[in-house]
């Protein structure tokens, strides 16, 4: 019965020092942004540097030409 | 319907309409959660772009303000793990009639404290339930948990608000 009272009070006090949000209207249209953030990531997906894809297709055909390659590999990974 | 299944085609004007629709929301409630309108309008913005990532796992005869909730509400609450969190609060915090405000002033700073140092799922739903008096049900749907242990949750911050109030007075002096 006492717990119960003072959890009570601790949620009057939470209450009473932490308002409800009044303004939660947005102000502006968020869509210029939006735009933005998709642009910069396709953007950021597309930026791979040239050497990382020579890197990846040396690393897929030494994969493809020695297969036995593959356990060593996925054992120092 | 047709709106949805061109979103989930990859439709960027489906994708527009939709976020037209939807920001006004979306930002109202993940603003009630981080109370900053600046960081709110980010986490909107971030939300719709997990949203538009996502989009081939939509169903489009699934209801899409649910699930932008449900989104909205983790990319909150990643928010609140990752970020030191600052809550407004007002002035006019109730006291003791006739209390010193520099006493007042303290068990503000302290609540303000106590609050921040609760997990950050424990401090998204109490302040959905206890500062925003959201219904159980909807806090349920949009955390993605059952409605017990969102109680539970809540049961839980209150009881370690308490622990960490009780030491320094604040419990006994409140109205």
């Amino acid at each position: 019965m006492i717990d119960k009272e003072n959890d009570q009070k601790i949620k009057d006090l939470l209450k009473h020092a932490i308002a409800p949000m009044k303004d939660t209207e947005l102000r502006r249209d968020l869509w210029p942004q939006m735009l933005r953030k998709l642009d910069e990531q396709s953007a950021f997906a597309n930026n791979v540097p040239w050497f990382d894809w020579a890197l990846a297709a040396i690393l897929s055909a030494v994969l493809l030409l020695f297969p036995g390659t593959i356990p060593a590999l996925l054992y120092h990974l | 319907m047709e709106l949805l299944a061109q979103f989930a085609a990859g439709d960027l004007e489906a994708f527009e309409v939709l976020f037209r629709q939807h920001q006004k929301e979306v930002y109202a409630w993940i603003v009630r959660i981080v109370r900053d309108s600046g960081i709110a309008e980010d986490l909107t913005v971030e939300t719709f772009w997990r949203i538009y990532k996502s989009r081939a796992r939509f169903r489009p005869d699934g209801n899409f303000r649910a699930w932008a909730r449900r989104i909205a509400t983790n990319a909150a609450l990643d928010h609140l793990r990752g970020a030191r969190h600052e809550t407004e609060l007002p002035d006019d915090l109730a006291g003791a009639p006739g209390e010193d405000p520099a006493v007042r002033g303290e068990r503000r700073k302290h609540i303000k404290e106590a609050f921040h140092q609760l997990p950050a799922k424990y401090r998204l739903v109490a302040t959905l339930a206890l500062i925003e008096e959201e219904p159980y049900e909807s806090i349920s749907q949009a955390v993605g948990i059952s409605v017990a242990l969102v109680k539970v949750r809540v049961f839980r911050a209150v009881r370690m608000l308490r622990k960490k109030l009780s030491p320094l007075g604040v419990e006994a002096t409140a109205k």
